[in-house]
């Protein structure tokens, strides 16, 4: 194993223990009190204009159609294109518009990178433009992923960098980090590219690394720029998961487990089997209109005046 | 600090007061306001700021006792610093520690959010009015005193602040200055949820502090424990009321109408927000009359608490929030009905049908409704008559936020307003993408001290400008009439107060009311006019 193998290895570890505490933290959050916020796109032929089904007369009795088809719509269109942004703030969207679909392609790129290497390791394959159906399509695709995924997530860091650094109100609440992040993902594209253009224009080396990685065989790096994009590359793929840029885990709970999520309680429930339980916790809170050391059951039910 | 250029390093800065509103800086409002001036806030008495802390903006809606002695000061941070912990833990606040985590945790600093909050926007852009301000120094506080090697880390990442008791009673008043509208929420990339934010703020310093605003809490939720009604109506006056409210039905419709009260095993139990019953009797009076033409079986309760649908808790404190809903939940259970039918009051409408959804439960789970679906059915299914043509004049609707965007409540409304109002025209922008009147989350009804002035210059500004575009320039001309549809009892007084400060009334003869009132001045089965036109009140 080399020191860059050993380098790898950790920062995935750390990435995946990192997004593991955070899809805890918010998996294992109690069932908490309803606070969708509308429009909610499942809502089937009402989603358009914000509606739910709360509009039906007696809305108990009623079947629940949902529209998953318009919930994955809306999903599509705010993972790839950034909808959100793109109606309310222009000028982040400009940036970060190109910085996500970069990182996007990047993954991509990343997969088939992987892909190539188990090709290559485990199925005795080469990949390049002369193999079969399969592994030419995976090196001519990894080609432009990788290219245009660097160069457009490295343009969009770095739009969103000068943004951050010259946006009068934007000042107030940038810290350090915020720009160390932007400057950590300008500077990988940029040596990735140029290592990759100088050193491994077809990613040939790249796939073999990961495949070493996969086989855990020791490969060491040609030269020193591409041992800098290996570098930096696993140095990312820990940071992001570490700081604020890992918000896609956050996000997908935001919008299913709170935003859109309209459920509601039924008697007999497994949410009003999991409200009976929490009512039965202690509450620590110390007003003196709360009657601490209760539990929560206690604690709402009105006393009777003599327990006052 | 008199600038508007403060950091969140500097909230808790030792400075007389942070920031200084200036009517000057206001927006200009449109046709025919071109030319109005604001009134100057109103300094708060010298006796209030021996004992309170206005050091924010100079305004008050909620009393921190202000506290010169340094012990007591740092006690106060200690007790926030515990309140702070109660907030994140699943014990203290399972409640809503889930989407506040989710909040917490994903703020990438963008500022989209500010330019969809119409307090901020019409503040004349203050920055300490920004959504994320107020969520950002709560964030440095928690990552720095909450978190392991957080004094390390808040110095590493640059986003340090000192937590002191300046500070701490800044941030209480700052949790005062957003309506909980969430429009902001919508808006945000990450979907982080600014209005939740300000909500937990508000919950640590109620419910570990006991700091609120008195008309939220003295005078509203313990008061409506208490007496029965955050109005200090008890049963009893309750049915003088009703009997006074039975005659004024006959004298302006002709109609007989007896108010049900507490019967068993109705189809419907109606609650009202008891302010109807004191400010806007024609309102509940519209309803009796409707539902009786319509042929439907329901009830009022008389029961303490039973009468008013109100629930402050919703904005400040779960306990209290809680202690309200189930009183209600019993009452509905007690009298064996089929459903509950919300009034007009959009606050309610939320905490009893989408927060209460989770209270509600087992027996309790009495199924809810709007009466706006209500209406629709009776109007749209015909089960009355109407004659559009009595509503021949120019009418907008505004939107109530708990309705619309926290409950998704949007079209039965309009339906009945197309069928029965010819000049029906919307606000823009309408329905989940509104502006909140600037009376939410409470504000409506905090009428004390310089507060007033701030909520109808400021967060009632943007609904004020709205209502002012719905009209073209020839309709704004006072010698036509028109009407502001608001079904909600505590927009309605926002409203009845931004027009009185405005004098819309005597400039534009702009009325406000509700929807059922409408409905019931085009119904042909009732004597025209039930909307007095010139009883602006
Ligand atoms: S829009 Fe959302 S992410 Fe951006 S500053 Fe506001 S709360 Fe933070
Ligand atoms: S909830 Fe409304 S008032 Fe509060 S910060 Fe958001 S937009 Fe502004």
């Amino acid at each position: 194993m080399t020191g860059i193998q050993l380098f790898t290895y950790f920062a995935f570890l750390v990435a995946f223990i990192a997004i593991l505490r955070k899809v805890l933290r918010y998996a294992t959050a109690p069932e908490s009190m309803r606070w969708e916020l509308y429009p909610v796109p499942h809502e089937k032929g009402r989603a358009e204009y914000g509606g739910s089904y709360f509009e039906e007369l007696d809305w108990w009795t009623k079947e629940r159609e949902t529209d998953l088809f318009n919930e994955l719509k809306e999903m599509f269109s705010e993972i790839v294109f950034l909808k959100g942004i793109f109606h309310h703030n222009k000028k982040v969207w400009n940036s970060s518009f190109p910085f996500h679909f970069g990182l996007y392609m990047t993954i991509g790129w990343l997969v088939l990178l992987m892909t190539g290497g188990i090709l290559e390791a485990f199925f005795g394959m080469t990949v390049d433009s002369q193999g079969g159906f399969f592994s030419t399509a995976v090196y001519y695709l990894t080609i432009p992923l990788g290219f245009g995924g660097l160069a457009l997530a490295g343009l969009g860091a770095f739009g969103l960098f000068i943004w951050r650094s010259t946006d009068k109100t934007q000042k107030k609440f940038n810290a350090p980090i915020d720009f160390f992040n932007l400057i950590a993902f300008t500077v990988t594209a940029a040596v990735a590219l140029a290592a990759s253009i100088m050193y491994d224009p077809t990613f040939s080396f790249l796939r073999s690394y990961t495949g070493s990685l996969l086989t855990f065989s020791a490969i060491s790096s040609p030269n020193v720029l591409l041992t800098a994009e290996i570098i930096l590359l696993a140095f990312l793929t820990l940071l992001i998961p570490i700081t604020k840029m890992s918000h896609f885990v956050a996000k997908y709970f935001l919008y299913h487990s709170v935003r859109w999520n309209d459920q509601n309680n039924e008697r007999g429930s497994k949410i009003e089997k999991n409200i009976l339980e929490l009512l039965n916790k202690q509450v620590g809170w110390s007003a003196d209109h709360i009657r601490t050391g209760k539990t929560w059951g206690e604690v709402i039910t009105e006393p009777k005046n003599e327990e006052k | 600090m008199k600038k508007n250029d403060i950091d969140v390093k500097e909230f808790g800065k030792k400075v007389d007061q942070l920031f200084e509103l200036n009517v000057e800086d206001l927006p200009k409002l449109p046709y025919p306001y071109e030319d109005w001036v604001d009134k100057v806030y109103p300094d708060v008495s010298e006796a209030r700021k021996e004992s309170t802390d206005i050091s924010l903006d100079g305004i008050l809606n909620v009393a921190v006792p202000k506290i010169e002695d340094a012990e007591e000061k740092a006690k106060m941070v200690a007790n926030f610093l515990e309140g702070l912990k109660k907030l994140l833990s699943k014990e203290d606040n399972w409640t809503f520690l889930k989407p506040f985590l989710l909040s917490l945790d994903n703020c990438v600093g963008c500022n989209t959010c500010s330019g969809a909050c119409p307090v901020f926007e019409e503040s004349g852009e203050v920055d300490i009015y920004r959504p994320l301000f107020r969520s950002e120094i709560l964030r440095r506080i928690i990552k720095k005193y909450n978190s392991p090697m957080g004094t390390i880390t808040a110095k590493i990442s640059g986003h340090d602040i000192e937590l002191n008791w300046e500070l701490i009673a800044r941030l209480a008043q700052l949790a005062y200055r957003c309506t909980l509208c969430r429009r902001c929420a919508q808006t945000c990339p990450m979907g982080v949820d600014n209005g939740l934010i300000s909500r937990e703020i508000r919950k640590l310093f109620s419910m570990e502090l006991g700091i609120s605003p008195q008309e939220l809490h003295e005078d509203g939720t313990i008061k409506q424990l208490e007496t029965g009604s955050s109005t200090g109506l008890s049963p009893v006056a309750l049915m003088d009321l009703m009997e006074f409210a039975e005659e004024d039905i006959t004298d302006r419709t002709g109609l007989e109408h007896k108010f049900p009260f507490d019967k068993s095993g109705a189809d419907i139990l109606l609650i009202h927000n008891a302010g109807e019953f004191l400010s806007w009797p024609e309102n509940l009076e519209a309803f009796a009359i409707l539902f009786d033409i319509a042929g439907l079986s329901w009830t009022l309760s008389s029961e303490q608490v039973g009468y008013d649908s109100v629930n402050y808790g919703l904005f400040y404190d779960d306990a209290q929030y809680a202690k309200v809903t189930l009183k209600h939940a019993e009452i509905a259970k007690k009298l064996g009905v089929r459903k509950v039918v919300l009034g007009e009051c959009g606050h309610a409408h939320k905490a009893t049908m989408a927060i209460g959804d989770k209270v509600w439960v087992g027996e309790s789970n009495i199924p809810r409704e709007s009466c706006l679906v209500t209406m629709e059915d009776i109007v749209m299914n015909e089960k009355v008559m109407v004659d559009p043509e009595r509503n021949n004049f120019p009418v907008t609707y505004h939107d109530p936020c708990n309705v619309t965007r926290s409950m998704g409540i949007v079209e039965p409304q309009r339906r009945v307003l197309r069928k029965i109002c010819p000049q029906f025209r919307e606000m823009t922008p309408h329905g989940v993408d509104n502006y909140c009147c600037g009376g939410g989350s409470g504000f409506a009804i905090m009428q004390s001290h310089n507060f007033p002035e701030w909520k109808l210059q400021i967060s009632g500004r943007k609904k004020f400008r709205q209502i002012l575009e719905a009209f073209t320039k020839e309709e704004l001309d006072p010698g036509v009439r028109k009407y502001v549809c608001a079904p909600c009892s505590n927009c309605k007084g926002q409203i009845r107060d931004l027009l009185t400060y405005y004098e819309a009334w005597d400039r534009c003869q702009i009325l406000y009311g509700g929807l059922v009132e409408l409905i019931i001045n085009c119904m042909v089965d009732v004597r025209e006019g039930y909307i007095e036109w010139d009883d602006f009140h």
